[in-house]
C-alpha cells in the first residue's frame, strides 16, 4: 500500500514533468488504419516473364508437356495438349493457351500445359491471369515438385496449387497442397470467392509466398489462406526444389465434361509470371 | 443588330436528374407512386395483393393469387407496374432480381421488365422460370442496361393455373424484395436473333417479315446461362444490301428490290448469333380479291373470311422435298411453296362437311415456267375418320374418296395469278362430308392464297 502512494505521487510529478516539456513522441505500429493487407512480403525477383516478345513463348524459361498422359493425365483430362500456336502463343504483352473443340489424334479437343526448365524451393510464385470460363473448363497455375517421376511417385513428391478453377463456378478459385495422405480428393485445400466481380471478365493476380514453415495464399489484395505442417495430415513435403506449371484442362474429374452450353474455344490469358525470393 | 442572345448557365444551377433507386418492392412497393398496377385485358384484375404474413425478409411481399380457368373474373392473372411518375434511371445496374416461391412448384409462363403499355421499348421478359415451394432468388439480367436512362416499366408478369388447357387450377405464389441490382457477376453476353440460326427465306418485293426469336443470353455467377427474350430496340439491325431489304428500328425487314441481302444485328456492341438471308424476286401483288358471300363459304386459308381450324399446310409426308414458309404483303397473308413435288394440307380436326359446297376454289401465282402439269387432289376421309391412302400409288382404299384435278403447264403464266375453281364432282360428288386433305403435285414454286369451299 505505501509503495502504491508513493508511485502515485511519482505519477503525478512525471505528469506535471511532461506537461512542462516538449511532448514525447508516440510511434504507432501494429495495426494500422489502412484496410490493405500486406499479402507479399517477399521482393527479390529472381525469375520473370512478362510475355513480351510475339510467338512462341520463350523456349529458356518454358517446356511443353504434350498429349494426353496417362488417363488424361491421371484426371481423365479430355485435351490432347499441344505446342503449336494455336493452343499457346504470345501475343500484345499476354501469353494466350487456347482450348480448342476439334478432332485431334484421337481427342476432341486441344490445349496446352507449360512447364518451366528451371525449378525452385521456396520463394514468392506469381502470376497475373484473365481466366476461361464454362461447364467443364479446368485451367490451373501450380507447382509440381522437380523430382516427380518413376524414382518419387506423386504425391510423395509434392504439389502445390496456387490457383485452380471450375469454369462453372466464375467467382470461385482454389488453392491447395497435395502430398502422402493428402491428395486428390483429399488434399488440403481453401477456396476463395469474389463477392461482386468474377474471374473471367479480367485479370486478377494469384500467388503464394512458400517458406520452410509456411505457404500463404493470396488472390489480387487478399491473404485467403495460410497452409503450415500443422495443418497437413502427413510428411510435409514442400522443402525441396519444385517446377511452375500453367495449363488449360479440358473435362476430368475436377470439372467433369463441357456440355452443349460451353462455347470454344476458351483462352486464358497470363499477363505476366514472376518469382521472388525471400 | 442584335446577335444572339445567350445566358450562360449559372454554375448554381443542378440539373434534374432521374431517380436511380434499384428497390421496387421490399415491404411496401418502392418510389411507384399510387397508380401503379394495370392488369392485362382477360386477365383477373385482383390477383396482386400485399401480404403481410408472408415474406421472406422483412414484413411483407406482394402475393399473387392465379385464378382457376373457370374464375368469372379472369381466367389468368397478368400486369405491369408501371411507375405513376418520372421513370428511374437503371443504366447502373445489371439485372432485375426477386424472391419467389410457390403454394405449388410449378412454371410462371413470363416474368420482366420494361413494358409500360407506351412504346415498349425495352420490354425485357423471362419464360418459363419454375417456382418451387421455398423461397428462390431469381435473376433476370437487363439485355443492355446503357438503353434505361428512362424507364417507368417495373415488372411485368403473366400466370395461368396449372393443369390441362382450358381447366387450370389456380394457385398462389409470392415476390420479395424485388430490385434492381449491380451483381458484377454476370458476363459472356450471347443476343441472338431468330434463334442464333441462320435463315435463308425467299421472298418477294413489297414483303414485310418480322424478325423473330430476339435473345440475349448471360452467364450468371452460378456459372449457369441465362436467356431472356430482348425487345428489337436493344439491337442495331443492318443488311448488306439496302436496296434488296432493310430493316427498322423495330426489326421488321421490308424487301424493297429484287436480289440478296443478309440482315444480321449488333446488340450491346456484341454481333448477335443468327441471321436471314432474303433472296428477293419479283414484285408481288395480291390475289384477285374473293367475291363469294361469307355464308356460302367454308374457308381454309383466306384474309377474306374467318378460317376453319387446319392441321396444318405441309404434312412433311416422307419422300416429299416441298417446303412451306409464311408471306406477308402488308396485311395480307400467303403460304409459299417452294422445292415442291408434292405436299399435304390436311384438316382432320374437324374434318369440313363440304355436302352443301360445290366448289373448291384457290389462287395461285409463280413466277416460275411450269413444266409439268399441277395437280391439285381433295380427299374425303369416310365415316370412319381415317384419312387411308395406299402407300405405292397415294391413292385412296378404305371408305375414302378422292377427286384430282389437273392444270396443265401451259395454263400457268409466270408472274400472274391464276384463280382455280375446282367442283366438288365425280367420286365426291355423293360423299364430300368428311373432307380432309388437298394436295398439290407439280414442279413450281409458288404462292398460295384463298384457299375456300363456296355454294
Amino acid at each position: 500500500m505505501k509503495n502504491m502512494n508513493k508511485y502515485k505521487i511519482e505519477i503525478k510529478t512525471m505528469a506535471f514533468k511532461c506537461f512542462l516539456l516538449a511532448v514525447p513522441f508516440f510511434i504507432f505500429s501494429g495495426c494500422s488504419t489502412d484496410e490493405t493487407q500486406t499479402v507479399a512480403t517477399f521482393t527479390e525477383l529472381v525469375m520473370q516473364d512478362e510475355f513480351e516478345t510475339d510467338g512462341a513463348p520463350d523456349s529458356s524459361i518454358w517446356g511443353y508437356d504434350i498429349g494426353t498422359g496417362t488417363n488424361g493425365w491421371d484426371n481423365n483430362e479430355l485435351q490432347y495438349y499441344t505446342d503449336r500456336t494455336e493452343n499457346v502463343t504470345v501475343q500484345n504483352g499476354v501469353l494466350i493457351i487456347s482450348a480448342k473443340e476439334e478432332s485431334f489424334k484421337g481427342s476432341n479437343y486441344t490445349s496446352a500445359r507449360i512447364v518451366t526448365k528451371g525449378e525452385q524451393a521456396y520463394g514468392r510464385f506469381e502470376a497475373r491471369i484473365r481466366l476461361p470460363y464454362g461447364q467443364g473448363i479446368w485451367p490451373a497455375f501450380w507447382l509440381l515438385g522437380a523430382d516427380c517421376g518413376p524414382a518419387v511417385v506423386w504425391p510423395q513428391c509434392g504439389e502445390i496449387d496456387i490457383m485452380e478453377y471450375r469454369g462453372q463456378e466464375p467467382t470461385t478459385i482454389h488453392g491447395s497442397v497435395h502430398g502422402n495422405g493428402f491428395s486428390g480428393g483429399e488434399a488440403i485445400t481453401k477456396s476463395y470467392s469474389l463477392e461482386n466481380d468474377r474471374f473471367d471478365t479480367g485479370f486478377h493476380v494469384f500467388g503464394i509466398e512458400w517458406a520452410p514453415e509456411y505457404i500463404n495464399y493470396y488472390v489480387d489484395d487478399v491473404l485467403y489462406n495460410q497452409i503450415t505442417p500443422a495443418d497437413v495430415p502427413g510428411e510435409w513435403v514442400f522443402d525441396h526444389p519444385f517446377k511452375i506449371i500453367i495449363n488449360l484442362a479440358v473435362g476430368g474429374n475436377f470439372v467433369g465434361a463441357p456440355n452443349s452450353e460451353t462455347v470454344f474455344p476458351q483462352t486464358m490469358l497470363i499477363d505476366y509470371i514472376r518469382v521472388y525470393k525471400q | 443588330m442584335a446577335v444572339g442572345c445567350e445566358r450562360e448557365i449559372s454554375d448554381e444551377v443542378e440539373f434534374a436528374t432521374l431517380s436511380n433507386t434499384g428497390e421496387v418492392f421490399t415491404d411496401t412497393p418502392i418510389g411507384l407512386g399510387s397508380n401503379f398496377y394495370f392488369p392485362y385485358e382477360g386477365s383477373k384484375a385482383t390477383a396482386w395483393s400485399v401480404d403481410d404474413e408472408v415474406s421472406y425478409k422483412g414484413s411483407a411481399s406482394m402475393r399473387f393469387d392465379v385464378p382457376n380457368a373457370n374464375d368469372p373474373e379472369g381466367n389468368y392473372a397478368g400486369a405491369i407496374f408501371r411507375i405513376d411518375g418520372a421513370g428511374r434511371n437503371l443504366t447502373e445496374y445489371d439485372a432485375l432480381t426477386f424472391w419467389a416461391k410457390s403454394s405449388q412448384a410449378t412454371t410462371l409462363a413470363e416474368v420482366g421488365f420494361g413494358e409500360d403499355f407506351g412504346e415498349n421499348k425495352y420490354v425485357t421478359t423471362l419464360l418459363n422460370l419454375s417456382l418451387s415451394t421455398n423461397w428462390v432468388k431469381y435473376i433476370i439480367p437487363i439485355p443492355d442496361a446503357s438503353k434505361l436512362f428512362d424507364e417507368r416499366g417495373m415488372l411485368r408478369y403473366s400466370a395461368s393455373g396449372i393443369g390441362a388447357l382450358g381447366s387450370e387450377v389456380g394457385y398462389t405464389f409470392w415476390i420479395d424484395e424485388l430490385k434492381f441490382e449491380k451483381l458484377g457477376t454476370i458476363a459472356q453476353p450471347q443476343p441472338a436473333i431468330l434463334g442464333g440460326e441462320d435463315v435463308v427465306q425467299s421472298s418477294f418485293e413489297g414483303v414485310n417479315i418480322d424478325l423473330t426469336g430476339l435473345t440475349q443470353t448471360f452467364n450468371l455467377g452460378s456459372g449457369l446461362n441465362q436467356t431472356v427474350s430482348a425487345a428489337p430496340s436493344y439491337f442495331a439491325f443492318s443488311s448488306t444490301d439496302v436496296d434488296v431489304a432493310r430493316v427498322s428500328e423495330k426489326g421488321v425487314v421490308s424487301v424493297v428490290g429484287s436480289g440478296s441481302a443478309t440482315i444480321t444485328a449488333i446488340l450491346g456492341g456484341v454481333r448477335a448469333l443468327g441471321s436471314l438471308k432474303i433472296e428477293s424476286s419479283a414484285s408481288l401483288v395480291a390475289a384477285p380479291l374473293p367475291t363469294q358471300a361469307a355464308a356460302n363459304v367454308i374457308s381454309l386459308f383466306s384474309n377474306a373470311y374467318t378460317n376453319v381450324p387446319v392441321d396444318f399446310f405441309n404434312g412433311y409426308y416422307e419422300g416429299s422435298t416441298t417446303q412451306t414458309s409464311d408471306i406477308k404483303l402488308g396485311d395480307d397473308d400467303f403460304k409459299y411453296y417452294t422445292d415442291l413435288n408434292y405436299v399435304g394440307i390436311e384438316f382432320k380436326n374437324p374434318a369440313v362437311n363440304a355436302t352443301n359446297m360445290n366448289f373448291l376454289h384457290l389462287d395461285i401465282w409463280t413466277n416460275n415456267v411450269a413444266v409439268d402439269n399441277f395437280q391439285i387432289k381433295i380427299r374425303d376421309r369416310g365415316s370412319n375418320g381415317v384419312i387411308d391412302t395406299n402407300v405405292n400409288t397415294g391413292g385412296p382404299i378404305e371408305d375414302d374418296k378422292e377427286i384430282i384435278y389437273t392444270v396443265t403447264a401451259s395454263e400457268i403464266t409466270s408472274g400472274q395469278w391464276l384463280s382455280i375453281d375446282i367442283p366438288l364432282s365425280g367420286d365426291i360428288a355423293s360423299q364430300k362430308g368428311n373432307l380432309a386433305q388437298i394436295v398439290f403435285v407439280g414442279d413450281i414454286d409458288f404462292l398460295l392464297d384463298n384457299l375456300y369451299f363456296y355454294k
